[in-house]
């Protein structure tokens, strides 16, 4: 596990953090909650909360659309959450960031535009043995449609993706590679500056699945080279309904409209249609607005708390619950990765993750079971399902306690 | 809303840990495969079903302690009942565990199965607790399938 190198970093006020959380002072069966969830979806702090209802309460109304002074305001205020995506993942201009309604649409809509254009018959998609179904399944999608196949990075047992296969499996078929940059169950952060700059050798493009990275640690497109970047705002402390797909400005360009409609358009005539250039053209009909000025609410809030001191501020909880529950006979992690991040997968002997899920909410622990939408990772180490404990800015060691002494108690119950 | 920790009585762990009926017919004249595709979890069931009678019933497979103690304690209260009395019971079930049916009341055939009726207040788990009978339902009709989706 690594640990940011940074010591001298002021360590976060939790206290007055969670002060911004009105969910965690909820009672659940007769017991505080403790959210180790965020992996799921985040809790949105009040500010973001705030700046969401402010648009709704005052500022309401529809972007690009005409002249009105409110309709001005509005766009300035969904640009400006635009640039502030540009600035948060180091992208080089705000026409690279397409707002849309998360990860895996992001996913989906370069699958069919840059992925029906670049992949045919007999071409390959290489994607990562940990892969959310997210992107798998509009890849298999895609290879379906032309006649295409998917081949697999494997892994260790650690969890970690096994690169000395890399130059192998990138052939001159090989039109585009999907790696996720934080595995949502294994909490592995995998080296994709080198899976890129390995795959750009041959000249091949790589999407990088960000959604369980953006929360967690300090992304720079520029310096990844990625050539798409995907994440949704609800896994960084912002609502649903609204994420992000970075393209390279060039890559955007070449790229086909997605859906069509109002707002992606220059001029429509029965003769011929021009479309807007990158990012409007992937941009058709009303988006949502209050959700985007809510992303760009959440990433202030987030950079203002400093991405390098969440990390380590999390870093210090995974390594204490690793410690913790490693320590508990017949409980195994799965993912033991050296880099990881945040989140903490396990089965416990003799006791189904779904049983150990109910249990722990009995006792307000708020934790996810199940396959975690990447039943491939499910398969590869042999479980049904595993339980999830996921750590944010706003958990502290008693969390851990409780959700140890929960595990314990469930253990206990099932001798 | 029910503390989850109440499902986990006595009777469910023990049946989780020693499930009854455990294993294969063969031959069968029944057999379904039930899956819950949330869960993961897979039964496989079998029947020896003689003039209009459940004579056996066993079933194989992995899934939570919900599934296992459910599928163990279903095999036991079926067997030697008439086909028609099991197809009342899965009705009962059904409506006891999706809180339609009082237990009290209006479930008279499923006897300690009765004990089930706290899932109905877990919405995630009402599915763990009735693919054994959605299982069994397949399996009379002659189908060999069956999904909790
Ligand atoms: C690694 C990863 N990729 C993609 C997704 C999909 O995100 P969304 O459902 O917000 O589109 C998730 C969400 O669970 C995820 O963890």
């Amino acid at each position: 596990m690594s640990t940011p190198s940074n010591t001298a970093l002021q360590p976060l006020d939790v206290l007055a953090i969670r002060k911004d959380f009105p969910l965690l002072s909820r009672v659940l069966h007769g017991k505080p909650v403790i959210y180790l969830d965020s992996a799921v979806s985040g809790q949105m702090p009040v500010p973001v909360i705030e700046r969401m209802a402010k648009y709704e309460r005052q500022e309401h109304t529809n972007v690009h659309r005409g002249v009105s002074t409110l309709s001005q305001e509005a766009t300035d205020f969904y640009e400006a959450a635009r640039e502030k995506v540009r600035k948060f993942i180091g992208a080089a201009s705000a026409r690279e960031i397409v707002w849309t309604r998360g990860a895996t649409e992001g996913i989906n809509l370069v699958a069919q535009t840059f992925g029906r254009m670049a992949v045919k018959e007999g071409d390959e998609i290489l994607l990562s043995a940990m892969e959310h179904h997210a992107n798998i399944v509009p890849w298999q999608m895609l290879a379906q449609e032309k006649g295409a196949t998917i081949k697999v990075i494997p892994m260790t047992d650690a969890g970690e993706l096994i690169l000395e296969s890399l130059d192998e499996l990138l052939t001159e078929r090989t039109k585009l590679v999907g790696v996720v940059h934080v595995s949502n169950v294994l909490g592995t952060v995998n080296p994709v500056k080198e899976i890129i700059a390995r795959a750009h050798a041959k000249g091949i493009p790589v999407l990088v699945d960000g959604a369980q990275a953006v929360p967690h640690l300090k992304v720079d497109v520029q310096d990844l080279d990625a050539d798409f970047y995907v994440f949704s705002g609800h896994k960084l402390s912002g609502p649903t309904g609204i994420g992000v797909l970075y393209g390279k400005l060039a890559h955007l360009e070449a790229m086909p409209p997605w859906h069509g409609g109002g707002n992606m358009i220059r001029s429509v005539s029965w003769e011929k249609t021009t479309y807007m250039a990158a990012p409007g053209k992937f941009e058709a009909g009303t988006p949502p607005i209050a959700a985007a000025i809510g992303l760009g609410a959440a990433i202030d809030y987030v950079t203002t708390l400093g991405l390098d001191r969440i990390a380590a501020h999390e870093h210090e909880l995974l390594a204490y619950a690793t410690e913790r529950l490693s320590a508990i006979p017949g409980l195994r992690i799965l993912g033991t990765a050296r880099n990881k991040a945040s989140v903490l997968s396990f089965v416990v002997d003799g006791i189904h993750p779904h049983d150990v899920g109910s249990l722990l909410d009995g006792e307000g622990v708020v934790v996810r079971a199940g396959h975690h939408c990447a039943q491939p990772i499910m398969t590869r180490f042999n479980v049904p399902a595993t339980t999830r404990a996921s750590f944010a800015y706003f958990n502290t060691r008693e969390d851990v306690d409780v959700l140890v002494s929960a595990v314990q108690k469930a253990i206990e119950l099932f001798k | 809303m029910t503390d989850p920790r109440e499902l986990y009585q006595q009777v469910i762990l023990e049946h989780n840990k020693k499930p009854r009926n455990f294993g294969k017919l063969a031959p069968c004249t029944h057999h379904a495969e039930g899956h819950n595709p949330l869960c993961g979890d897979q039964l496989d069931l079998t029947l020896v079903v003689e003039d209009g009678v459940v004579r056996d019933v066993k079933f194989e497979g992995s899934g939570c302690a919900i599934d296992v103690a459910s599928a163990s304690l279903m095999t036991g209260a079926i067997k030697g009942r008439p086909v028609a009395e099991a197809e009342a019971m899965i009705e009962q079930f059904r409506g006891m565990v999706r809180g339609e049916l009082d237990p009290a009341t209006q479930t008279p055939l499923l006897g300690k199965l009765t004990l089930f009726s706290g899932v109905r207040d877990l919405p995630s788990r009402v599915k763990c607790a009735i693919l054994p009978w959605a299982t069994l339902h397949a399996a009379l009709k002659g189908e060999e399938e069956a999904s909790t989706e």
